[in-house]
C-alpha cells in the first residue's frame, strides 16, 4: 500500500445554469478583460488515498465522487492523478 | 461579449402577425419526431384529450404544438382533476381585490394599501435535488408576487418530510432548508414562519410549499395581461436553457425509481439575478411603459405568453429565434417549454421598448423583443419567421378538459379511523417520560435549527419572528401589522379528510388571533396523491369541501393557490395535505401578543372548549406507539369562531399577556412551549389540568378550540368577565413560575401527585435539542443511493 | 449633513440603513448607486449588508471593483467616516480598507439570530454614545462572518484598541457558545488604524426601534451624527 495524491475537479454539468460563472464573467468584462468566451465555476478537492496502485486509488476516488464529492444530478467530476506516489510521512 | 445566440434575430422588427404567420397551417419541422400514439402518451395526454386537440386545431398538431398542449393541459397548469372542486371554495369578499386566476391573490388592507400573497409547491423538484428544488420554489413564489406590482415583504414555508432517523430524509431536509435560506437570504426577504412535520407518510416524497406576501399601493396593481395590438412581447432576465423542460408535466406524474433517470435537467436558481429582476420589475411597473408582466414559471414561455393572451382575449405571436438562449441548437419545442429560472415576459407599450431596455440595463439585465400582441386570438409561434405552432389561445388556456372522478374512501383508512385507542392509553405508564419524548419530537420541539438559517429580520419590519404562533410584520407608515401562518395536520386529513381540512383552516385562524390579528384571507396548497385513484380523489373532494365550509364560516376567502397532485413514490401517496396559508391584519401593531409566558406570578388560563382527550391521529400516539389511527379531534366551527372573537377582544383590551394555540402534543406541550419561550429565560409552571378524560388525554389530547393564555393576577377577574361576555369558557390552570423554576403539571382534580415535574431548564434543553440532536449526522446521501 | 448609503447590485440592507438614518435618527441620507462616480458631498458613507453580486466568488470580491469604490477609498483616505455592515464589512476587507478577511462560519451554516456584543472601545467616532464594557443586543444574519487575520495583525488590533465589538453572552463574557461564527478573538467589529473606518458583522440598523426588539444599535448612528456635527464636513 502507498499513498497517492488525487485531484478531483467538480464542475456544474454542461448546459446547467452556473450563476457564479455568470457573475464572474460579468465582473471580468466590466474590469476590461474582453474576449473571455465562457466562465464556469467549480471546486477542487485534493485527496491523499491509500491504495496499492494508482489504478486502485483512482477507483476509490471515483467511488467517493459518486457517493459524496459530486452531486450527479448537477455536477460532473474529473479525476486527476498527481502521478508520483507520496512518500510515507510526507 | 459574445453570447450563445442565434444571429440576425435582433435586427428584425417585432413580429406583428399581420404579414407573417397568420392563416398558414404550420408544417412539420424537420427533425421533429412524428406524432404517434406513443408520442402522445409520453406527453401525458389521453386519447380523448388528443382528439380534443385535433378538434381545436382542425388538424394534426405539430410536435411543438403537442408539447404546448401537453404542458398547458397538465395537472400543474390545467388543473384538470381539481378545477371542478376548486369552484366550491369561497373566493369573494368586499376586501378581495384579486381572486384566483392571477399570479397571486390581492386583498385591500386599508389606507390605500394592498397585500398580494400566494403559496406554491415545489415538491417534485425538491425530491430530486432538494437544494435547488427548494431554492427555485422560493424564487417562483417571489416572482408571482412582484409581478402583481407588490414588493415581497415576507416568506413562509410549509414543509413535510419522512422521519429524521432516515439518512435520506436528513439529506433532503438539510438540503431543502439550506436552499430556502440561501435564496431568500440573498434576495433579502425575511422568513417569518411556517411549519414542518415529520412523518413516515412523507418518506420519499417531501412536500415543499413556499408562501410569499407582498405589499403595494393599490394603484400599482398590474395584471398578467397582453393587451393592445402591436404592443411588444419582451423576454426579460436570465437566458433560456434546457432546464426543467417539461417540468410541469413531470410535476404531474408520480415519482418512481426511473424518474431519477428520466428527470429533466435540474433548474438552478440564481437569487442574485432574482433580486435585480425584482427591483427592475417594480420599477418597470411604476414607469407606465408596460401593460403586463408575468413570470415564466411552470411551462415557461408557453404558459406565460398564452395565459396573458387568453386573459385579455387578444392573441400573441412570437419568434423563438429571438429568445436569448444559453445553449446553441435549442428547438422551438425546448425554448417554449424550458423552465429556466429568473425570467419574465413583459408586454411593453408599442414604441416604449427603448425605455424598458434602459430600466433593465440599469439593473444589468437583458430584455429582448420576441414578439407582439395581435388581435386574432391565436397563440402563434415562429422560428425565424416560419410558423411552428398556431393555436387558438382561449381553448388552449381555458379548454383543458376537466374531470370529476370517482371518489371512494379507502377501507384501510376507515379501519384505522375506527381503531379503539384504549389499549394504547392503558399501556401508557410513565407520563413524564411520555412528555419528554413528545417534547423531543421534531414535530413538537423547537424549529430553531431551521429558522436560524433564514434571515428573519432584514427589511426591519419583523415584529414576531418564526417560532411563535404566526409571523408578524409591521406596515411602515401605518399603525397596522400583517400576520401570516401556514397550517395543516396531514394525519388528521388522512384519517378524516373533511374534518382535517376544517381543522387546518380553524388552526390557521386560531394562530392568527393568538398574535392579535383578524383572519382575513387564505391561499391554499393542495398536496395529494394520484387523483385517478378513487381513494385519493375522495380525499381531495372531501378536503376541498371541508376547507370551503370553514373558510366560508371564518370569512376568509381563498384568493388563489396551487394544486400539487401525484405526490406518490412507488405507488404510495403522501398524506392528503391541504395546506392553508392564511393572512390576517392587526389594526394596532403595538397590541401584538406573543406565545411565551411573560412574568412570574402571572395566571395561566385555558380559553375555549373542554379537554375531552382527543388522541386520534395525535403526536402522542405516533411517538409512543408508532400509530396513525383513531378519529381526529372534533371541530365545532361556530365555537371556534366565538373563541377567536373572544381572544381578539382580550388582546385588544390588553388583558392577555401571552396566547398560544393548544393543539399538537396537547396541553402539556403547549404549557412547555409557552414556558420556555425563545429559550433565553424559561419560566417555571405550576398547573393543574382538569376534565373528563384520563391523564393521558388531559395532558396530550389534541382537542380543538383551545387557546392557552396568561394574564397579570390583577386582570384575572376582568379576563373571566370578558370571556363570559363572549360566551367562552375560561379555566384557571395555575401560575407562571420563576426563572430556573420547576415545570409541574397535575392531570385531573383527584391527582395528588404531580404527573410531570421537571426543571424548566431541562424542559428547554429537550425542546431546543429536538432537531439538532437528530441532525448531527447528515450523510450526503445521493438520489441514486437508497435510504440508509 | 448627509450620509450616503451605497447600493450595489445585490445589496439588501440599503433601504434599512436609509430608513434608520432618516426616520429614526433624523438625518439626511441618500442612496448612491455602485456605478456613480461621485459621493455627492456626503459627510459619511455606509456600505450596507446584502449579497453584492450574489456573494459569488467571495463575498465582497466583485463589489470592491465597482466605480463608486474608488471614491469610497479616497474618501476614507481623507479621513471620511465609513461604516461597513455585514456584506459592507466584507467589501471593506476585500478593498483593503480593513485588514483580514471574513471566512465561512465555523458551523458552516447561515446564522440568523440576536447576539450580544460588548463595546470594547467607546472612544471611537462610531461608539462615543456607549460605555466601555456595555453589552448590546442586535441581530446577525450571515454565512461568512468568521473574522480571520494573521497573529501579528490580531495582536496589533488588540494593542491599538481597534477591536470595537466582541461577541459575548448576555452577561458580557466571551464564551465559545457566544461566538456565532468562530471569529478570531470573538471579533464582531474592527476599526482601521486612523479610526475612521468601522466594519462589523451584526446589524445595528435592525436594532433601532422598540417594536423590532432592541434599540441598542441606535448608538452607532447617533455617535456618528454627533461626530459629524462637531467637526467640519469631511472632504469629498
Amino acid at each position: 500500500m502507498s499513498r497517492h495524491r488525487v485531484e478531483v475537479l467538480i464542475r456544474p454539468r454542461p448546459g446547467l445554469l452556473d450563476p457564479e460563472g455568470k457573475a464572474i464573467h460579468h465582473a471580468l468584462a466590466s474590469l476590461g478583460f474582453q474576449g473571455v468566451e465562457e466562465v464556469r465555476g467549480g471546486k477542487s478537492v485534493s485527496l491523499e488515498v491509500e491504495a496499492k496502485d494508482p489504478a486502485e486509488a483512482r477507483e476509490r476516488a471515483e467511488e467517493m465522487c459518486r457517493k459524496l464529492l459530486a452531486n450527479p444530478v448537477m455536477e460532473d467530476y474529473e479525476i486527476q492523478m498527481a502521478g508520483d506516489d507520496v512518500p510515507e510521512g510526507a | 461579449m459574445r453570447h450563445q445566440e442565434r444571429s440576425g434575430a435582433e435586427g428584425a422588427g417585432p413580429a406583428t402577425g399581420t404579414e407573417t404567420g397568420r392563416g398558414e397551417a404550420p408544417e412539420p419541422r424537420p427533425g421533429d419526431p412524428e406524432i404517434t400514439p406513443e408520442v402522445v402518451d409520453e406527453h401525458g395526454l389521453s386519447p380523448d384529450e388528443y382528439d380534443r386537440v385535433v378538434e381545436i386545431l382542425g388538424r394534426t398538431p405539430t410536435f411543438t404544438e403537442l408539447g404546448v398542449f401537453s404542458a398547458m393541459w397538465s395537472e400543474h397548469c390545467g388543473y384538470k382533476n381539481s378545477k371542478r372542486l376548486l369552484r366550491l371554495l369561497p373566493t369573494e369578499a368586499p376586501w378581495v381585490i384579486q381572486g384566483p386566476g392571477e399570479n397571486a391573490g390581492v386583498i385591500d388592507i386599508g389606507e390605500g394599501l394592498a397585500l398580494a400573497f400566494k403559496i406554491e409547491s415545489h415538491n417534485h423538484p425538491s425530491a430530486v435535488e432538494p437544494y435547488q428544488g427548494a431554492a427555485t420554489g422560493v424564487g417562483g413564489i417571489l416572482r408571482d408576487v412582484f409581478t402583481m406590482g407588490a414588493r415581497p415583504v415576507a416568506v413562509l414555508n410549509s414543509l413535510r418530510f419522512g422521519d429524521l432517523d432516515s439518512g435520506r430524509v436528513r439529506y433532503l431536509f438539510a438540503g431543502v432548508v439550506k436552499g430556502i435560506g440561501d435564496y431568500g437570504n440573498c434576495v433579502g426577504i425575511p422568513n417569518i414562519g411556517g411549519e414542518v412535520h415529520f412523518d413516515r407518510g412523507y418518506e420519499g416524497n417531501p412536500l415543499v410549499n413556499a408562501m410569499c406576501l407582498g405589499l403595494m399601493k393599490r394603484e400599482d396593481l398590474i395584471r398578467g395581461e397582453a393587451e393592445g395590438v402591436g404592443n411588444v412581447l419582451m423576454a426579460v432576465g436570465a437566458r433560456t436553457g434546457r432546464d426543467g423542460i417539461h417540468g410541469a408535466t413531470f410535476a404531474s406524474e408520480e415519482l418512481s425509481e426511473d424518474s431519477e433517470a428520466s428527470r429533466p435537467q435540474v433548474q438552478v436558481g440564481d437569487p442574485f439575478t432574482e433580486k435585480l429582476l425584482l427591483e427592475a420589475s417594480l420599477e418597470l411597473i411604476r414607469s407606465g411603459h408596460i401593460v403586463g408582466i408575468q413570470d415564466m414559471g411552470a411551462a415557461g414561455l408557453t404558459s406565460s405568453a398564452s395565459e396573458m393572451a387568453g386573459r385579455s382575449g387578444s392573441g400573441v405571436e412570437l419568434d423563438t429565434a429571438r429568445v436569448p438562449v444559453r445553449e446553441p441548437g435549442m428547438t422551438p419545442y425546448e425554448i417554449l417549454l424550458s423552465e429556466s429560472q429568473e425570467r419574465m415576459l413583459v408586454v411593453a407599450k408599442k414604441g416604449r421598448e427603448p425605455q424598458v431596455r434602459e430600466i433593465l440595463e440599469r439593473w444589468e439585465l437583458e430584455a429582448k423583443a420576441i414578439g407582439a400582441v395581435t388581435d386574432d386570438g391565436a397563440f402563434r409561434v415562429l422560428e425565424e419567421g416560419r410558423v411552428v405552432a398556431d393555436i387558438p389561445a382561449l381553448p388552449l388556456t381555458e379548454g383543458c378538459p376537466t374531470y370529476e372522478r370517482e371518489g371512494v374512501e379507502s377501507p384501510e383508512v376507515i379501519g384505522l379511523r375506527e381503531t379503539d385507542l384504549t389499549p394504547y392509553v392503558d399501556k401508557e405508564t410513565d407520563l413524564e417520560e411520555a412528555f419528554l419524548e413528545l417534547l423531543s419530537s421534531p414535530n413538537i420541539g423547537s424549529k430553531r435549527w431551521i429558522y436560524e438559517q433564514y434571515d428573519t429580520t432584514v427589511r426591519t419590519q419583523t415584529v414576531v419572528r418564526p417560532g411563535g404562533s404566526a409571523g408578524v410584520i409591521r406596515v411602515r407608515g401605518t399603525r397596522k401589522g400583517i400576520a401570516a401562518t401556514t397550517d395543516c395536520n396531514g394525519r388528521y386529513t388522512y384519517l378524516s379528510p373533511r374534518r382535517g381540512a376544517m381543522i387546518a383552516v380553524a388552526e390557521a385562524a386560531r394562530n392568527l388571533v393568538c398574535v392579535g390579528a383578524l383572519p382575513t384571507a387564505v391561499t391554499n396548497n393542495l398536496n395529494f396523491g394520484n387523483p385517478l385513484k378513487p381513494e385519493i380523489y375522495f380525499q381531495l373532494r372531501e378536503a376541498v369541501l371541508g376547507m370551503a365550509e370553514a373558510c366560508r364560516l371564518f370569512e376568509t376567502p381563498v384568493t388563489g393557490g396551487n394544486v400539487s397532485l401525484y405526490n406518490e413514490t412507488n405507488g404510495k401517496a403522501v398524506y392528503p395535505t391541504p395546506v392553508v396559508g392564511m393572512v390576517g391584519v392587526l389594526e394596532d401593531i403595538h397590541r401584538v401578543t406573543t406565545h411565551h409566558f411573560q412574568e412570574e406570578g402571572d395566571v395561566i388560563v385555558l380559553l375555549g372548549g373542554e379537554t375531552h382527550g382527543a388522541l386520534g391521529g395525535s403526536e402522542w400516539l405516533y411517538v409512543r406507539h408508532g400509530q396513525v389511527a383513531g378519529d381526529p379531534p372534533e371541530v365545532d366551527l361556530l365555537e371556534e369562531r366565538r373563541l377567536q372573537h373572544g381572544v381578539l377582544a382580550l388582546i385588544e383590551r390588553g388583558i392577555v399577556r401571552s396566547a398560544l394555540d393548544c393543539s399538537e402534543g396537547g396541553l402539556a406541550c403547549a404549557l412547555a412551549t409557552a414556558a420556555v419561550g425563545e429559550g433565553e429565560a424559561p419560566l417555571g409552571v405550576d398547573a393543574e389540568v382538569e376534565g373528563k378524560a384520563g391523564p393521558v388525554g388531559l395532558l396530550f389530547g389534541e382537542d380543538q378550540g383551545r387557546v392557552l393564555v396568561s394574564c397579570r393576577p390583577g386582570d384575572e377577574g376582568e379576563l373571566h368577565r370578558m370571556a363570559k361576555n363572549h360566551g367562552i369558557a375560561a379555566r384557571r390552570l395555575g401560575t407562571v413560575g420563576g426563572p430556573r423554576g420547576m415545570f409541574t403539571v397535575r392531570a385531573g382534580t383527584a391527582a395528588t401527585a404531580d404527573s410531570i415535574r421537571v426543571p424548566v431548564d431541562e424542559v428547554a434543553q429537550v425542546f431546543f435539542d429536538a432537531i439538532p440532536h437528530r441532525m448531527k449526522v447528515v450523510e450526503a446521501s445521493r438520489p441514486s443511493s437508497a435510504s440508509t | 449633513m448627509k450620509i450616503s448609503v451605497i447600493t450595489f447590485p445585490g445589496s439588501n440592507c440599503d433601504y434599512d440603513c436609509y430608513k434608520a438614518l432618516r426616520d429614526v435618527v433624523g438625518v439626511d441620507a441618500e442612496f448612491r448607486w455602485h456605478k456613480d462616480r461621485e459621493l455627492g458631498g456626503a459627510d459619511a458613507v455606509i456600505l450596507p449588508g446584502g449579497f453584492s453580486y450574489g456573494d459569488y466568488l467571495r463575498a465582497g470580491s466583485i463589489a470592491r471593483f465597482s466605480p463608486i469604490m474608488e471614491k469610497v477609498v479616497e474618501f476614507a483616505a481623507d479621513g471620511g467616516p465609513v461604516l461597513g455592515i455585514c456584506n459592507g464589512f466584507q467589501i471593506l476587507c476585500e478593498a483593503g480598507l480593513l485588514p483580514g478577511a471574513l471566512l465561512r462560519n465555523e458551523g458552516l451554516t447561515f446564522q440568523s439570530h440576536d447576539v450580544h456584543l460588548r463595546v470594547e472601545n467607546a472612544e471611537t467616532l462610531f461608539t462615543s454614545g456607549y460605555q466601555k464594557g456595555q453589552v448590546l443586543r442586535m441581530p446577525i444574519a450571515h454565512g461568512e462572518g468568521n473574522y480571520h487575520a494573521d497573529t501579528e495583525t490580531l495582536s496589533r488590533l488588540e494593542g491599538d484598541g481597534r477591536i470595537v465589538f466582541r461577541y459575548v453572552n448576555a452577561e458580557g463574557e466571551t464564551t465559545p457558545w457566544a461566538n456565532p461564527n468562530g471569529s478570531a478573538h470573538h471579533i464582531a467589529g474592527i476599526l482601521n488604524e486612523p479610526g475612521n473606518v468601522l466594519g462589523m458583522m451584526p446589524h445595528p440598523e435592525r436594532a433601532v426601534e422598540e417594536i423590532l426588539g432592541s434599540t441598542d444599535g441606535l448608538g452607532i448612528f447617533t455617535s456618528l451624527v454627533e461626530h459629524l456635527s462637531a467637526t467640519a464636513p469631511a472632504p469629498s
